[in-house]
């Protein structure tokens, strides 16, 4: 029975979201059913306007949605407010953008720091912890440096660092790739894949397919629907 | 609450303050400049107030004068361009129809208003002064003071109608030898000894009054310039809380009531009196440090209002570190306090160094004005209190104007904020 109910990490059912442009309303997601177990690495794919991005939305509860239910990790996802979905963001998920995101008036450290800042974790714990993880993705060195002198797979990397510090359920990767060249891309695709071998479930949204094929499960979109979901043989990145 | 006092917080903001230090000078100075000039501003009312406070100290702020004149219109038979001549009978009618009166004093002078002062000699020194034939009670109205070792005329000096006199200051320097002691000596006012029972201290700003003033005894006054019962002028005083310029009223009508003088005659009779040049100035104070709150509370206010609107255009800045640290799980709550404390941070931060830079243009100005006796200026000072009222108002509109772009801070999604590429 327990280990019924631990069964899926994120569960999605019906999902539908509609955004209100003017007087035109756009049906982005239509029906969405999709489950994730826990320890698995799904790449999403679809081209601009599947409605990819908007499902990370969702499920990293940055965005709302209209119908159906999404539980992650058997905790009901429906209508929170700003601070229940704070906290919530910030115990469960590990954001990983395109961009980085690195909040560049802060060392490598200080970005990683963040996430258990607003946890309310103490000092010394909380430098220990970003410092260990700085380690864990290879840039203890770095960590007094400012994004600025960092290259794009370092600060990708303390990315990850930073998403994996506060311990997440899931790690949520939109387009992590995107800003590096083919080389930095496995090597960022590599740390993933050994975070993934750890136990940690991650999902990647991506439009590159060689991106896609590092991981263990590949879902399709197209036009708000799933087209495809399959499971596939991992290509080790490195 | 807590957040407050934690060094995360701070260095959060300071943090975000050093990013933009253009961005933060600029800000800090619209408050800044509010802050220096109403501090500047209320001192220089204040070192204003205490400069005419100090003119006035030499008279006290109730008394009156009242002398006679002409009279414009004829009455009671008598034509007009009667001169009026004031007698010291006309005192226990003033005091008995006046009770508001405290203390009156009648007084006659020789060397001021036109007329030849005293020929003093002592010795082979000698000099002119004016000299005043004065009753005990000057020295309960005036607040001239006798030095120690001294005393002013008493009720006795009158009855005996005593040669003793009050010499000033610089009667003292001119007419003794230094470390001479002028208690007791003798000095000859009109070829007549008198002796010397007291030295006056000299006030500066005490109308026609000089350091040179020579006082005897109103009846040996009357001897010596042969004066008779007249009197040329009262000096008087109010009891406290008493409206001197109503009081100078019914004395007149007192006066023009015994001395036959028309009642609508407004030439027969002089007076003056120090309660209204002092309620005047009082007043003109007051207003001018009205006027400073009001200019100070209004430029703090644009000042402050400046920082909300710079922090209004950092917030849109900011968007997207707002939102990455919203998807990293900062609250709606921590996002706010943020930028309400920054706002107040910067909003005190610039208040404090306005009231220092303030303080030290007051100080400035004291040390340059200290030597001009004639300027009514002294210690200028700005009560604590207003100086805590000021940054109790500032960090009120701090917090106020820092809620609007907090707000807005609050109001971005995540991921809106996360889209702007």
């Amino acid at each position: 029975m327990q280990n019924f109910i631990k069964t899926y990490m994120i569960n999605i059912k019906g999902l539908h979201k509609s955004y209100q442009m003017g007087s035109n309303s756009l049906h982005v997601l239509k029906g969405i059913d999709f489950e994730v177990k826990e320890g698995e690495l799904v790449a999403i794919m679809g081209s601009s306007g599947s409605g990819k991005s908007t499902l990370l939305n969702i499920i990293g509860m940055l965005d709302n949605y209209d119908k159906g239910s999404y539980e992650l990790d058997n905790v009901v996802i429906k209508n929170m407010d700003e601070t229940k979905a704070a906290n919530y963001r910030n115990k469960f998920l590990g954001f990983i953008f395109q961009s980085f995101n690195l909040i560049n008036y802060k060392t490598a450290l200080e970005n990683v720091i963040l996430p258990l800042y607003y946890q309310g974790v103490d000092r010394k714990t909380r430098e220990a912890k970003a410092l260990k993880y700085l380690d864990d993705v290879g840039l203890k060195n770095w960590a007094t440096h400012m994004p600025n002198e960092l290259s794009g797979g370092q600060k990708q990397r303390v990315a990850v660092a930073r998403a994996m510090v506060a311990e997440p359920k899931v790690l949520l990767a939109d387009e992590l790739t995107g800003a590096l060249d083919s080389k930095t891309s496995k090597e960022v695709m590599d740390l993933i894949q050994k975070i993934n071998e750890k136990g940690k479930t991650i999902l990647v949204v991506t439009h590159e397919e060689d991106i896609a094929r590092m991981c263990k499960r590949i879902v399709r979109l197209k036009d708000g629907v799933i087209v495809e979901d399959k499971k596939i043989t991992q290509k080790k990145a490195l | 609450m807590k957040e407050l006092f934690s060094k995360d917080t701070w260095q959060e903001i300071f943090g975000s303050i050093q990013k933009n230090r253009t961005r933060t000078i600029i800000t800090m100075i619209g408050v800044l400049w509010g802050i220096f000039i109403y501090i500047t501003l209320a001192g220089a009312a204040k070192g204003l107030d205490n400069g005419f406070e100090k003119a006035f100290a030499s008279i006290s702020s109730n008394s009156l004068f009242i002398w006679g004149q002409y009279t414009s219109l004829p009455y009671a038979g008598y034509k007009a361009r009667r001169g009026i001549q004031l007698k010291t009978t006309d005192v226990a009618i003033i005091k008995k129809r006046v009770p508001e009166i405290e203390f009156i004093a009648p007084r006659n002078v020789r060397g001021v208003f036109g007329s030849a002062g005293g020929n003093i000699i002592r010795g082979s020194k000698s000099g002119t002064y004016a000299i005043y034939g004065e009753y005990p009670e000057y020295i309960k109205i005036a607040t001239t003071k006798v030095f120690d070792g001294g005393r002013f005329i008493n009720q006795s000096d009158m009855d005996q109608s005593r040669k003793v006199c009050v010499i000033g200051e610089r009667t003292v320097e001119e007419l003794f030898d230094i470390d001479e002691d002028p208690i007791g000596e003798y000095i000859a006012i009109n070829n007549i000894s008198f002796k010397v029972i007291g030295v006056h201290k000299f006030v500066q700003g005490g109308g026609f009054g000089d350091d040179g003033d020579i006082y005897i005894p109103f009846v040996t006054f009357k001897d010596l310039f042969n004066t008779g019962e007249n009197v040329g002028f009262f000096m008087m005083s109010a009891y406290d809380n008493v409206d001197v310029v109503k009081v100078e009223k019914e004395v007149k009508t007192v006066l023009k009531d015994i001395k036959d003088i028309n009642p609508k005659d407004d030439e027969a009779l002089g007076g003056f009196n120090l309660g209204k040049v002092f309620k005047d100035t009082a007043n003109f104070v007051d207003g001018l440090s009205f006027l400073s709150l009001v200019v100070g509370i209004a430029t703090i206010l644009a000042g402050v209002i400046g920082i909300g609107n710079i922090l209004l255009i950092s917030v849109k800045e900011r968007t997207k570190e707002i939102g990455i640290r919203r998807a990293l799980g900062a609250t709606p709550r921590q996002i706010r306090n943020q930028i309400i404390t920054e706002s107040v941070f910067l909003t005190i931060l610039s208040g404090i160094i306005g009231i220092i830079l303030g303080t030290l243009v007051l100080y400035g100005i004291n040390v340059a004005t200290e030597d001009l006796s004639d300027f009514p200026y002294t210690n200028p000072t700005v009560p604590l209190k207003f100086i805590f009222g000021a940054l109790a108002l500032m960090i009120i509109l701090g917090t106020l104007i820092g809620t609007l772009p907090a707000q807005k801070a609050v109001s971005i999604k995540p991921i809106d904020a996360l889209r702007e590429e």
